[in-house]
């Protein structure tokens, strides 16, 4: 057993910009665990650009970014370990895991940061009949074939789905000589950004059809072609709208979810809204010591709010190695008409913070609304809003002032309003 | 008159331009200036960042990620990509080295956006 007071989990840009805040907060003694043989986490194969334009004013490729975090890490001494996979944690914090060097590894923590990402939702997430051939590809799995192993899954492709990771993958796969054939979507909106419909698909005349779904997968040994349907308004689809279009490849970009397991085993509470783990502002989960950041906390469509977030969660951590825990009233924050989640969860009473920003996504897309901040059925804050939309992430900053206000009561809700 | 989606806020404006008088090019549709300013330059001249992967040889991974210095007239794109196609660049690669100098006489290169190591 090897005494650390701060293991983190992930060395993705969540793990790597903790790492730096709780060094920079005074906490020496810092390991961080990765199970690839590189820093950098899902930034690797994002070799597009579009990176870090709130965090540096420019816009960088993931691979840049990931560099600019990983600089920082080194010059500080930082120990990591790579090829490294945590295999459990305990309530009472002892992570257990393991690499082909040093075998089985278990380190008491006094603080554990859990910041090991999402994956993306597999076949069996979505009912696509048809049979089971080669040539279905989750478009993560496609993107990092081609970026970082060098290998073109397919020449003829469809996607289902059209949030970032399909629409960047449809103009990769072009720049790559494939033919994207169509980009299918289920919803009538994508929950992609404007840029990037513009950049990947309609600089390369590729089709987007909204309210649209695959209903059949044909083939024998590799995929030859797949049927396509229009849905109705409850998202069944309409048989008599089939069409059959020739590829020999499917990407699905059909979400990702959270890796939620780590931290639930050890008896984290976890959202059933967001798949992540219930914190309170410091981003301290359900279970004293252990901390939650990136995007195995909430998915996020920026990576800047990633760095943020886990800066906040790696100062938070250092200074509860330093102070310990105060069991204290919390005041809740929630969602409601038409905001699905706010994070963090939790508002502790006592916390004094110059500034807290909540983070929130909305149900579907809503034009002309004001977002609306009510404390304990008092509007407190208001924010007029042209138009939000799922695919992107809503936030406000409270003040100091704001946030002594919202200590005094008990429940603070965010919803949309006329 | 071109149809185009403004790409500078999550609104996406639909906005029409009017450029049969080059001197004079008429934005409408757009909600604030950032628009007609973005349908200017797409009608002008559109420009775009192109980023991809080389090959590396004897590198501890097989591709190394790659973007153009600066962006690049939006027709020269695949003709840029290539100028990919055929080469390996021995590795260590570091970041920010060029890998393809003067992409076709435009004064632009291909840097690397990652460091490869050499294979273990
Ligand atoms: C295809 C795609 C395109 C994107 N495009 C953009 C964009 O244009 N602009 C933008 O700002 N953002 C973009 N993002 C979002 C951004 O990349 C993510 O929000 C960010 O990478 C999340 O960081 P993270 O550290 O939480 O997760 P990750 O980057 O996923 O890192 C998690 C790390 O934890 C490790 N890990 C997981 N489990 C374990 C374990 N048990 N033991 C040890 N290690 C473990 C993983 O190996 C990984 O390295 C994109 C994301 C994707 C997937
Ligand atoms: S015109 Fe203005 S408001 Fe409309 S999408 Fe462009 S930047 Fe946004």
């Amino acid at each position: 057993m090897i005494n650390k007071n701060l293991v983190i989990i992930g060395g993705g840009p969540a793990g790597l910009a903790a790492a730096k805040s709780a060094y920079d907060a005074g906490e020496r003694d810092i390991v961080i665990l990765e199970r690839q043989s590189e820093l950098g986490g899902i930034l690797n194969q994002c070799i597009h650009n579009g990176f870090g334009l709130h965090t540096f004013k420019e816009e960088l490729t993931g691979p840049e970014y990931a560099q600019r975090y990983i600089v920082e890490v080194q010059k500080r001494n930082i120990e990591y370990k790579l090829d490294t996979t945590v295999l459990s944690i305990s309530n009472d914090k002892i992570v257990t895991a393991v690499n082909e060097a040093d075998g089985l590894i278990k380190y008491a923590a006094k603080a554990i940061i859990v910041a090991c990402g999402c994956r993306e939702r597999p076949r069996g997430g979505i009912n696509v009949a048809g049979s089971r051939c080669a040539g279905i590809f989750s478009a993560g799995t496609a993107q990092k074939l081609i970026n970082i192993d060098g290998y073109m899954p397919g020449k003829e492709v469809v996607i289902l789905g059209s949030g970032d990771i399909g629409l960047i993958m449809a103009r990769r796969m072009t720049f790559e000589g494939a033919k994207v054939k169509a980009v299918v979507e289920l919803m009538p909106y994508s929950s992609g950004l404007n840029r990037n419909i513009v950049q990947c698909l309609k600089d390369f005349d590729i089709p987007l059809l909204f309210s649209h779904t695959v209903v059949d997968i044909k083939g024998e040994g590799r995929v030859s072609s797949v049927v396509i349907a229009q849905v109705d308004e409850r998202l069944n689809p309409i048989m008599s709208t089939a069409q059959e279009i020739k590829c020999d490849t499917l990407l699905l970009s059909i979400g990702l979810v959270p890796e939620k397991e780590l931290a639930e085993k050890a008896g984290v509470k976890v959202s059933p809204i967001t798949g992540g783990a219930i914190v309170d502002e410091s981003m301290m989960t359900s279970v004293e010591g252990i901390f939650e950041c990136g995007n195995v906390l909430h998915v996020h469509d920026l990576v800047d709010f990633v760095s943020k977030e886990s800066e906040d969660a790696g100062a938070s951590a250092a200074k509860y190695i330093k102070d310990g825990a105060k069991s204290e009233a919390k005041v809740s924050i929630v969602g409601a008409d038409g905001v699905r989640y706010v994070v963090p969860h939790y508002l502790s009473k006592t916390a004094s913070l110059d500034k807290l920003q909540l983070k929130m996504r909305v149900a579907n897309v809503f034009k002309n609304k004001r977002l609306v901040a009510v404390l304990d059925g008092e509007e407190i804050l208001s924010k007029k809003k042209q138009i939000v939309t799922p695919g992107e992430m809503e936030s406000i900053i409270l003040t100091a002032e704001q946030i002594k206000k919202i200590q005094s009561g008990e429940k603070l809700t965010l919803c949309l309003k006329d | 008159m071109k149809e185009l989606i403004c790409i500078c806020c999550p609104m996406g404006c639909h906005l029409q331009v009017d450029d049969s008088d080059k001197k004079n090019i008429i934005v409408t549709g757009n909600t604030c200036p950032r628009g007609a300013k973005y349908a200017k330059d797409e009608v002008t001249c559109p420009k775009r960042v192109v980023t991809s992967v080389a090959a590396v040889d004897g590198g501890e991974i097989n591709m190394v990620s790659v973007k153009t210095s600066d962006s690049i007239p939006k027709d020269k794109m695949f003709d840029a990509l290539k100028l990919l196609d055929n080469i390996s660049v021995p590795a260590p690669v570091e970041i920010g080295q060029v890998i393809v100098k003067d992409v076709l006489g435009l004064g632009v290169d291909f840097v690397a956006t990652k460091s490869v190591s050499k294979q273990r």
